[in-house]
């Protein structure tokens, strides 16, 4: 099985798949898989999918990626990065092998339903959840001050607020928007927000496999980000951040992009003065997937936490690069009774206890699919009665109430 | 074996129905349109039965904005031939015009099978299922479930309410209003459907005018109004919280 042999006259699934992966970034990279297995023991459901990255591997060698295209466990997967953070030949696993068996089983329809109206609402509306694009920017009413939207501000302005679907719609997530809000107004951010122009990142679509979608989706958002004047992006969502980081560009679409968590630790010394204690906390850390392994945001997290008075940071066992995924990343947001029907486990609930496990009175967070997992995953684990779920933003803008 | 699908675009409900100045119609000015989703469940059961029968699929829609991107997605699917129907539906069009209009259309494509979502949350007068059997003098079923075909003849499983199912034989051609296809409708990948945007046809047919005979005159529409004898309570989740504990108390709830 070569490159070459996908020039035959005829070449075999196996070998037309195999070659397209060698357009990812690093792709030609699995030629040199050693079969060690690695990766399917590190990842969270490896133990019950039919074909975790390397058996894949193995069936493609084989000739055989029929046989893939027929199991539904490649939806159990993820994109955590778990598999690609581990493997010592460095194949891009997680964007190439997995996204594009993805995109294979998506062609062939072979999709859960439950996943198909998360793509369905997306294309239709511009968000998964399906909600009416024109209430995107809804959520600003509830503040004591206004949130400008760019066709309002009608100049340029410093930063592009990218709010992102959960945080614009989500009740729960919403609470975390405000909260950011709250923090952009006390730096005196000159910033505005896209509202109804704004459109899904997509990146949760393109790794569950709907590339078309995240095209789709990505080529409206440039367009929006192109009528408007501003220095940069920041995003409360690492999915949005990765797009636009790294996806985006590959399709013409070039602006900077920064997480809120590293905006707001680089002014951290203007915050300080604001901050006030709020009480003696023990606070663990989740590392989102999408903002450390596939970003290497580690620190300015922990930074923001360290900075908030009263509060003391333990780690979980899994931290950093070997942290654990919520269960929401790759689609499997739009999977929870797909992956609770092959399962009978939620990986958010692995990760409430191990908040238990070292005490914690808070699950600081940083990612808008987590507030809503991990409060329903804490409901379901024993002990986990009195631990509060928080996005770093809302820590910040508890510490900077007490003020008031 | 001939399938033609009838799809309507209705309003969508995500957003907000405004009434307009007149105070009989909607305002269509920020109205958002949707596939309606039993048309949807129809293509879906006419591309299942493409698939076990080998039947050539036409959909067929009136030509609303939005209307290319549904043939698309049809295409998509599977279908052969897609027509969109031309003509002024600004100024109205009820099901009994429409009925009409289609009936020529229709006996042209000298159909075996006509499915139709049985109904749609804006049929006015009635849904279109069988007006449009009542003009081209087919028998029509409604509230299908499922199809079977053989030489000829179509058994279809209609459902009642209250848990009944009962299986009709019926002699093509018929027209059958859709209530569900057997499976979801399928989800059709978007580079799928940007390929048939590049390959498929969409042909125009013209309408002609709209004799709106039989359908109703709106003489007010209006949104539901709040009755009197309700109270609702306003305020913070912990003040409607407060609010309901005293009117339990006050009620004697122990």
């Amino acid at each position: 099985m070569t490159a070459t042999a996908a020039q035959a006259p005829n070449p075999s699934i196996s070998d037309t798949f195999y070659t397209s992966l060698f357009e990812v970034d690093n792709g030609e990279r699995i030629r040199a898989c050693l079969q060690c297995g690695t990766c399917s023991g590190v990842c969270p459901f490896g133990y019950l999918m039919g074909f975790p990255p390397g058996r894949m591997i193995a069936y493609l060698r084989a000739d055989r990626f029929e046989n893939v295209l027929e199991s539904d466990t490649v939806w159990m997967c993820v994109s955590c990065y778990a598999c690609t953070a581990v493997c010592p030949k460095e194949i891009p696993l997680t964007p190439g092998l997995m996204t594009r068996a993805k995109e294979e089983l998506l062609l062939e329809g072979n999709v859960p339903t439950e996943l198909q109206d998360a793509l369905m609402n997306s294309q239709r509306y511009g968000n998964p959840l399906g909600e009416s694009p024109r209430k995107r920017a809804e959520w600003t009413k509830g503040l004591d001050f206004d949130i400008p939207t760019f066709r309002e501000a009608k100049r340029p302005v410093d930063v592009l607020w990218f709010v992102g679907d959960y945080p614009s719609y989500h009740p729960r997530v919403q609470l975390t928007t405000k909260a950011m809000a709250k923090i952009l107004r006390v730096l005196g951010v000159d910033f505005a927000i896209l509202g109804p122009e704004e459109n899904s990142d997509g990146d949760s679509q393109r790794l569950a496999g709907e590339r078309g979608l995240f095209e789709m989706l990505a080529e409206k958002n440039g367009k929006a980000f192109g009528k408007y004047e501003f220095n940069e992006i920041i995003t409360s969502d690492p999915h949005a951040y990765n797009a636009i980081k790294n996806e985006y560009p590959k399709l013409g679409i070039n602006f900077p992009v920064q997480h809120f968590t590293e905006f707001v630790a680089d002014r951290i010394d203007e915050l300080k003065p604001h901050l006030k204690d709020i009480g003696e906390r023990r606070v663990t850390y989740h590392d989102p997937c999408y903002l450390g392994r596939a970003n290497d945001i580690y620190d300015p997290p922990r930074k923001l936490l360290g900075a908030i008075p009263g509060v003391e940071l333990v780690e979980m066992t899994h931290n950093r690069t070997n942290s654990l995924c919520c269960g929401g990343g790759g689609g499997g947001m739009w999977l929870d009774g797909f992956q609770w029907e092959k399962a009978h486990v939620r990986l958010s609930e692995w990760r409430i206890q191990e908040a238990v496990n070292v005490d914690a009175d808070i699950l600081a967070v940083a990612c808008p699919y987590e507030p809503p997992r991990f409060e329903d995953a804490a409901k379901m684990v024993q002990g986990a009665g009195r631990l509060m779920v928080k996005d770093i933003a809302e820590l910040l803008a508890d510490s900077l109430k007490m003020e008031e | 074996m001939n399938i033609v699908v009838l799809a309507k675009l209705i309003p969508d409900l995500v957003e907000e129905l405004e009434i307009d100045d007149s105070g009989t119609a909607l305002d269509m000015t920020w109205l958002r349109l949707i596939i309606n989703e039993l048309d949807d469940h129809a293509i879906e059961e006419a591309i299942l039965l493409k698939e076990r029968t080998g039947a050539n699929v036409t959909v067929l829609a009136p030509d609303i904005e939005g209307v290319d991107d549904i043939l698309f997605t049809a295409a998509a699917k599977g279908a052969e031939r897609l027509i969109k129907i031309v003509g002024d539906y600004e100024s109205g069009v009820n099901n009994h015009a429409l009925a009409r209009v289609l009936t020529p259309v229709m006996k042209d494509l000298q159909p075996d099978l006509i499915l139709v979502g049985v109904e749609a949350h804006e049929d006015l007068d009635g849904s279109i299922g069988p007006l449009l059997a009542g003009y081209l003098d087919l028998p029509f079923i409604g509230y299908v479930a499922s199809i079977e075909l053989e030489d000829g003849k179509a058994t279809a499983t209609k459902e009642y309410p209250g848990g009944l199912s009962v299986e009709m034989e019926v002699t093509l051609p018929v027209v059958l209003g859709i209530q569900v296809a057997e499976e979801p409708p399928r989800y059709v990948a978007v580079s799928k459907v940007r390929q048939a945007m590049k390959t498929a046809e969409i042909e125009e047919l013209e309408a002609g005018d709209f004799d709106l005979a039989g359908g109703p005159t709106i003489d007010r529409m209006y949104q539901p109004e709040v009755s009197e004898g309700a109270t609702i309570i306003d305020g913070s989740l912990d003040d409607i919280a407060d609010s309901l504990i005293g009117i339990f108390k006050e009620l004697g709830v122990q």
